[in-house]
């Protein structure tokens, strides 16, 4: 439990300073302070037992079902990390304090800060890979916030893209490398995973685990060539170069070679890939620094040497190699740490980090140079520093690799090139900033920093000494365990190999190496004019960013061209593209395999039917052909109507023929109408080609459909349909099997079916009602009264109880005979439509009454209710219930619920027929235009 | 008869592909429907058909065709007549705002047609 | 018996009904009624889900008609997760609509529920054509409610939606017909009963219908090629409808989901497989184009708009490969996806409210008001549909990595997922820092489209409370990943074994009588079985 204290006191610790900033900088300090330092405290508790061997766990599950649950582990390894996270993390709390300017906002500064904390402890502690990949992305997302802290600068809200991109991918990939290793050793626990590290080394999937997962490490550590984020995350305040981009986060991909050591090293392959990549980045990146101008981005590059040199040690496979990495780990974090402060501290004070205009600053700043001279000592690996110690031993170990690509002498001297480099970029920083002429031209007049501002310095020069000096009291146990870890030795103090952590090894090869460094970095040093137009001219290197930044730019260019291409705001091309799927989707299948025909017996083709035929036939191609001309289209189509209508009657559909006749009328009134508002002639442009490719879709489809069609229509398929035939009159008390179905055995579709007429409605009404009357179809004053023919007047007013009378019988006995409650309240809704042709819109309304809405509403709420009423008797939604009663003078009378229902649809049809057409007819009737007889 | 149906629905099919794929809104309208005629004479055939009876049968007289698929395309053909409804007017509506009945709005030549919510 | 199962279309239908029959009361009332029913639904939501949870799958048998004869609702564990989804995801847009946006149009607060009824009646029916009325209801709800406001470049996308999907209608009607005439019946489970011997020379007519409804629900999946309407769609109208319209999408999934682990299973014969080989290229595909899209996006909408679509790319390459662990991993990723969608919505809504005339648009422009709450949100939401940890989009894809780990393409599938989770990315990171960081002061002054774009001055924190709502579901679907995956991985597993559904529906011995004991206690045996016996027998003519 103490280990997800150590995690969660930072996380929620990040809510504390942004609240107490408002009563001062130091209290929103302390409060971050106060977080890290009682997680510090907790690890302490836990220092003996570690350093005793033992190895305090965690086990929650999380999500089992991807082999994610939240294991923690505290070993050596994670012992050393979570020192250095804690550690220097309450260092550069302090030192925060004084770097920051007032405009800027400490709270969320710390907010970020401590989130990182956690994350980075998160994954140091993991005990399961899933989970440590969690806590990977999350150190991407904090560094990401904290490089684009200063978000008004346009290299820092850049920087923080790369740096999460080329993180973030990294670790997309090592996502997969994780899965893969998972899946190889059947478990995402990783100390059983080191457990079986030969298992894992001769899977077939090895190879891409290992490329994939290496991904991750290289990226985030900044190896070459995914080196170039790290030098543009400096556009972050130094605290967090100090901190994430040289103490802790960079050091994540290293850290994940130690830990995964055990299962993935010592083979040729992760020798190439690892140490080939490690000792490349260290010589590239330390030659660019030496001419570098700037003081951060000199130390970004260092950094980035060092990390190379920290990975090809673990490269060499050996345990002795996988001690010094972890020593170097150590001591890196404690030289280049005080190094970016330092650099801060010169920053702060001279309001510059161009070493072309600092010189001399040993006059005015005397303790912070004495410090840099120390450090970069160290870094530069000189005697008797903590750097020192682990560049001898790292040295050694190139002497004696196991493997080798190329000849033996090869990886020492390049190595050597890589210490030369590192001295001479050393020598810079200190003698070029703080030795020679006095500067006169800074930004501003320099003096010692205040005392909490070098204080985190001084501590972390001194423990570089002290390394140096003691190393075997200060540091070897603390190496012990870690390495031991690493290695995969349960218990520290166990066989580790043997090595001594000591100045003087007496005269060996690579002192020898040293010496070589030293000298050669000097001399360097000496021309590193010559060296910065090397690099500025024949030999530079490519510029990693601009070429991301060009590679990103095209990338959105391109995908813009792409999506223009695709999405192109085409409602046709979007159709043809529904048209062209459906044709395949139907075709292929039709056209791959074999259907029979024939089967069934046929219904002989009578004359009526092909006369039908014919007429439909050519209503179609006339609206086809005509639909430019739109009122000749709209008479073809209501031919088409007509006929599919009477086709019904003559296939014995007589409820679907009194339907689709009803219907049919509404809707040509209805595009009558529309048709008065719209243009009435489409215009002339298409191309031929277009005509030409659509009719062929078209006549594919058509070809597609009829063939199913066909096939349906002459082969015999047993249906559940005689269980309605059998069951109509007994279950559902009705003769007309279709209605009896309507209202009974698929009410719950009915009922959906209406409701989707009264939202119809209601979205007719909105429509129309958010339109107003439009400008372009006010002809003259909307007041003029219309004269009406009076013969129709006439004729209507009379036809209106006639029709009514009709629909009332059409629904009383839609039950048995064909009819219903639909096609009586369609009947009622034309009768008034003729009313409202007839006399128009005003008349109508007056007997109308205005809020149809409620109608429709109505209708639905009788339908529910008939519906839920069967509840009362415990059975299910809209279950039927029918009896028969003996009435005076009308003899035996049936009751059914089903008439209740059908009354709902009724009235919710009436209302809606009613909303669209008198809604249109506001429309219509401000355009103060009669009706157009256009039909003949 | 059979064959009759099968041409029917392929004719309706057609001609509705075709004029739901033209640049206007009414045609796309007149299109729409007679896919819905083409949808219903299709589900009302998908099963076995039958001619000639009283036009007002029920299942008093028999052989009564397939109940069934009649149900379902009745239930169709009002869905789509509210849905024929909601688009005539929406045309209308898109008419008046856009001031053009082109399915694309106020655009004439649909090539040159912008990409909408993203590009 | 328990009603349990017809709740969640009854109460919507008669919260959508009452606000009719108020229309006329002051707003405030409506909002009540609208918020207090969604309350409600969220309460029933949750009795199914334990219920579900328990492995009972409840059936209802509307009129108390024996299946297959009569419309089944069936409440397996998918059905419900659908329905808490969507009861969720309205609570949110209820409540962000309520603060008023459901003043720019009539009827709001009534489409919204007759919305919901038709999700909820699609996602618990048993019955193909019954899904094809439900599909209609909430189309058409969705066309007033996509409408709802007006503006110009709202009615012009809304008419390419409305256009599309009558279409689309279409052709369900035509795939319906195909169902039905080739295998005789409509009921899903007598389905999947029958689709196990099809009639000589009809295989071809039933693998054209299933490929035909594929068609259909591709189209409001939103799968290449046909979900370039939607970044329009989702672009033009208002923010709550956009949010709401995260579980739209899911519709389209939900019924390839359903249909073909149920209706059309490919380890029929005749299916043989058909469904899965066709998806897993063309999800891949939606999720590279979409990708793209995202990238190219200029709005922070249109970015949403395409990283949904990514999304629903990546669950139905899962879904494709049809296995158990895929079904788990598809639905799992499902929850998180749409629920962040839906608050990523909403959250940029509140984010162009306050950035004046540049609105969503990737520019430089003044600070937003409130920069701590809305760049929060932001960042969260955004964390969590990149698919970072530690949010669910994360965990499901890794979920859906390990179940595609021993597909055949795994090396597609694996490629394309990451590829497509690093252009997500890099999307976000250009526009959150756009937006977010890149606050110079705006100097462009046109016109923006759609008055009701712009919020209502809304600054109060409340006016942030929906938003939050969802993203704290996100959290919980990531904190509680446990038990969460554990429902759907349950759910998967009801999915991968349909026995169960049809024996709920068709009774044990495949159908013979039309007794449901999938869950005894939930289903009253209706009184027609001994028709149902003698007639089964004989079919056709």
């Amino acid at each position: 439990m103490t280990l997800l204290l150590i995690i969660l006191i930072p996380l929620a610790g990040a809510l504390l300073p942004p609240w107490f900033v408002r009563w001062g900088r130091t209290q929103s300090a302390l409060a971050a302070g106060g977080a890290a330092g009682a997680s510090f405290l907790l690890l302490a508790s836990l220092l003996p037992d570690v350093m005793g061997g033992a190895t305090p766990s965690l086990d929650i599950p999380w999500m089992t079902s991807i082999g994610l649950d939240l294991t923690l582990r505290l070993d050596g390894l994670a012992l050393l990390f979570s020192l250095l996270i804690l550690g220097i993390g309450l260092l550069v709390i302090l030192y925060a304090r004084y770097y920051l300017s007032r405009e800027d906002p400490m709270g969320r500064f710390y907010a970020f800060l401590l989130f990182f904390m956690a994350s980075m402890l998160g994954v140091v502690l993991a005990d399961n890979l899933l989970l440590l990949l969690v806590f990977w992305e999350l150190t991407s997302i904090s560094s990401f916030l904290l490089i684009g802290f200063w978000k008004h600068l346009p290299e820092a809200r850049q920087g923080a893209r790369m740096a999460l991109v080329i993180t973030g991918g990294g670790g997309l990939a090592m996502l997969a490398g994780f899965i893969l290793l998972g899946q190889i050793a059947g478990t995402n626990q990783i100390s059983e995973i080191l457990a079986q590290g030969d298992l894992v080394r001769s899977s077939a999937l090895y190879a891409p685990m290992l490329v994939l997962v290496l991904l991750g490490a290289f990226t985030k550590s900044a190896q070459f060539p995914f080196h170039f984020w790290l030098p543009h995350a400096m556009s972050a305040p130094t605290p967090v170069s100090a901190y994430l981009h040289s103490a802790t986060m960079v050091k994540a991909g290293v850290f994940l070679l130690a830990r995964l050591f055990p299962a993935l090293a010592g083979t040729q392959l992760w020798f190439v890939l690892v140490t080939g990549v490690g000792v490349t980045t260290m010589v590239v990146a330390a030659y660019i620094a030496v001419s570098r101008h700037d003081l951060k981005a000199l130390l970004a590059y260092s950094t980035v040497s060092h990390l190379g040199i920290i990975t090809a040690c673990f490269g060499l496979g050996t345990p002795m190699a996988a001690v010094v990495g972890v020593f170097h780990i150590m001591n890196h974090a404690a030289f280049k740490a005080s190094l970016f402060m330092n650099a801060g501290i010169v920053d702060h004070e001279t309001g510059t980090r161009d070493l072309r205009r600092l010189s001399g600053l040993r006059h005015t700043l005397p303790i912070t140079g004495l410090l840099a001279l120390v450090a970069s000592a160290a870094m530069a690996g000189l005697p008797p520093l903590n750097g020192f110690l682990s560049k001898e031993m790292f040295f050694e170990e190139a002497l004696h690799a196991e493997y080798a690509v190329g000849p033996g002498w090869m990886l020492p001297v390049i190595v050597t090139l890589g210490g030369l480099f590192s001295v001479a970029y050393s020598i810079r920083y200190v003698a070029d900033a703080f030795l020679g002429p006095e500067s006169t031209d800074l930004p501003k007049a320099p003096h010692e920093p205040p005392r909490g501002m070098r204080l985190p310095v001084e501590l972390l020069v001194l423990l570089c000494i002290a390394i140096g000096l003691f190393p075997k009291q200060v540091a070897g146990k603390l190496v012990e365990v870690a390495a031991g870890a690493t290695i995969g030795i349960p218990t520290a103090g166990g066989e580790l190999p043997y090595y001594s952590l000591k100045l003087w090894h007496g005269l060996n090869l690579a002192l020898l190496m040293s010496a070589l460094a030293i000298v050669g970095g000097a001399i360097a040093w000496k021309f590193r004019g010559s060296v910065i137009a090397l690099h500025e001219g024949p030999l530079p290197f490519p510029r990693g960013k601009a070429m991301f930044e060009g590679l990103v730019g095209r990338l959105v260019s391109v995908s813009g061209t792409i999506t223009k291409a695709l999405e192109n705001g085409s409602l046709q091309r979007y159709l043809l593209l529904l048209a062209a799927v459906t044709v395949a989707a139907v075709g292929v299948p039709m056209l791959a395999s074999p259907w029979a025909t024939g089967a069934d017996t046929r219904v002989p083709a009578d004359a009526i039917s092909i006369a039908f035929f014919v007429f439909l036939a050519v209503g179609t191609l006339g609206t086809a052909l005509l639909h430019r001309d739109r009122i000749r289209a709209l008479v073809f189509i209501s031919v088409v109507g007509l006929v599919v209508s009477l086709g019904f009657v003559h296939l014995s559909a007589p409820d679907l023929a009194l339907t689709q006749i009803s219907v049919e009328v509404v809707t040509i009134v209805l595009l009558l109408l529309a048709l008065h508002l719209l243009p009435e002639q489409s215009p002339d442009e298409e191309s031929r080609f277009v005509l030409g490719r659509d009719a062929l879709i078209a006549g594919a489809a058509g070809a597609a459909v009829a063939s199913v069609s066909w096939v349906l229509l002459t082969t015999d398929v047993s249906t559940i349909s005689d269980f309605f035939l059998a069951e109509s009159k007994p279950g559902g008390g009705g003769y007309n099997v279709v209605n009896v179905i309507l209202v009974d055995f698929r009410g719950y579709d009915t009922f959906g079916e209406i409701v989707v007429l009264g939202i119809a409605a209601l979205g007719i009404y909105a429509l129309i009602d958010g339109m107003g009357v439009p400008e372009r179809w006010r002809v003259g004053s909307a007041k003029d009264e219309v004269r009406y023919p009076l013969l129709l007047t006439t004729v209507a007013r009379l036809t209106l109880p006639l029709a009514l009378m009709v629909s009332i019988f059409l629904f009383m006995r839609g039950h048995n005979e064909p009819g219903g409650g639909f096609i009586a309240g369609l009947v009622t809704a034309v009768a008034l439509i003729i009313q409202y042709i007839a006399s128009g819109v005003g008349w109508t309304q007056e007997r109308l009454g205005r809020d149809l809405h409620k109608v429709i509403g109505g209708g639905i709420l009788i339908a529910a209710f008939t519906g839920i009423g069967a509840w009362i008797w415990g059975a299910p939604f809209l279950t039927g219930w029918f009896d028969y009663f003996d009435l005076p003078l009308f003899g035996e009378v049936e009751l059914a619920s089903a008439i209740l229902f059908d009354l709902g649809v009724y009235l919710t049809v009436v209302a809606v027929v009613m909303i669209m057409l008198t809604n249109m007819g506001k429309i219509r009737n401000a355009t103060a235009v009669d009706v157009p007889d256009d039909e003949d | 008869m059979e064959l009759l149906l099968t041409l029917t629905v392929g004719v309706l099919v057609a001609g509705g592909v075709f004029l739901v794929l033209r640049p206007r809104t009414f045609s796309t309208i007149l299109g729409l429907s007679l896919l819905s005629y083409a949808a219903n004479v299709f589900l009302f055939s998908s099963s076995y058909v039958r001619t000639g009876l009283a036009p007002l049968a029920s299942i008093k007289d028999s052989p009564f065709p397939d109940p069934l698929p009649q149900a379902l395309v009745l239930t169709a053909i009002v869905i789509s007549f509210g849905m024929t409804g909601f688009v005539v007017v929406l045309s209308l509506r898109a008419y008046n705002d856009l001031g053009s009945d082109h399915v694309d709005g106020d655009v004439h030549d649909p090539a040159s047609a912008d990409g909408g919510g993203t590009s | 018996m328990s009603h349990l199962p017809i709740l969640p279309v009854i109460v919507p239908a008669l919260t959508a009904v009452t606000l009719l029959l108020f229309a006329r009361a002051p707003i405030a009332t409506q909002r009540a009624i609208s918020v207090l029913s969604m309350l409600g639904m969220v309460g029933i939501a949750t009795a199914l889900v334990v219920e579900a949870a328990g492995g009972s799958m409840m059936t209802y048998r509307l009129g108390d008609w024996a299946a297959p004869y009569g419309i089944v609702l069936v409440a397996d564990r998918l059905a419900v997760l659908m329905v808490a989804m969507t009861s969720l995801v309205g609570l949110g847009t209820v409540a962000f609509a309520a603060q008023g946006w459901d003043l720019h149009g009539r009827n709001f607060h009534a489409l919204l529920h007759f919305q919901l009824m038709g999700l909820n009646g699609a996602f618990l029916t048993g019955d193909i054509f019954n899904l094809f009325v439900f599909f209609e209801i909430l189309l058409i709800a969705s066309y007033g409610l996509m409408l709802h406001g007006g503006g110009r470049e709202r009615i012009g996308a809304g008419l390419h939606y409305v256009v599309l999907n009558l279409g689309g209608s279409a052709l369900f009607v035509i795939g319906l017909g195909m169902v039905y005439g080739s295998l005789g019946t409509l009921n899903m489970a007598d389905l999947a009963l029958r689709v196990g011997d099809v009639g000589p020379g009809l295989e071809a007519v039933v693998q054209a219908a299933a490929l035909l409804l594929l068609v259909v629900f591709a189209l409001k999946a939103a799968l290449l090629p046909l979900y370039f309407w939607l970044p329009r769609t989702y672009g033009a109208t208002s923010a709550p409808v956009a949010a709401l319209f995260a579980i739209m999408t899911k519709v389209g999934v939900y019924s390839i989901i359903r249909v073909y682990t149920l209706v059309f299973p490919g380890e029929a014969p005749v299916i043989d497989g058909l469904p899965g080989a066709v998806l897993l290229p063309i999800a891949l595909a939606t999720i590279v184009f979409a990708a793209l899209g995202a990238l190219a996006a200029n709005t922070l909408r249109g970015m949403v708009a395409n990283l949904l679509v990514v999304s629903v790319g990546v669950m139905m390459t899962a879904i494709s490969l049809f296995t158990e662990a895929s079904l788990a991993a598809g639905l799992y990723y499902m929850v998180h996806s749409t629920l962040i969608v839906a608050a990523l919505f909403l959250i940029v809504e509140m984010v162009s409210a306050e950035r004046g005339e540049v609105v969503d648009r990737l520019q430089p422009a003044p600070q937003v008001a409130r920069p701590a709450l809305l760049g929060t949100l932001f960042f969260v939401a955004a964390a969590a549909i990149g698919g970072l940890p530690p949010f669910g989009g994360f965990l499901g894809k890794v979920y859906v990595l390990q179940s595609a780990a021993d597909a055949n393409g795994v090396a597609w599938i694996w490629t394309i997922v990451l590829a497509g989770s690093l252009l997500g990315l890099v999307a976000l990171a250009r526009g959150g820092s756009a937006v977010f960081w890149n606050t110079a002061p705006s100097t462009d002054d046109d016109e923006i489209g759609d008055p009701p774009r712009t919020a209502p001055p809304s600054g109060r924190p409340a006016s942030a409370a929906p938003a939050v709502l969802l993203l704290g579901l996100v959290a919980a679907v990531a904190i509680l990943a446990g038990p969460v995956s554990t429902f759907t991985d349950a759910a998967a597993a009801q999915l991968a074994d349909p026995t169960g559904y049809i024996e709920a529906v068709m009774g044990p011995d495949g159908g013979i009588d039309g007794v449901a004991d999938g869950d005894i206690d939930d289903v009253a045996d209706g009184g027609t079985e001994g028709v149902a016996v003698e007639l089964q027998t004989g079919g056709g003519e």
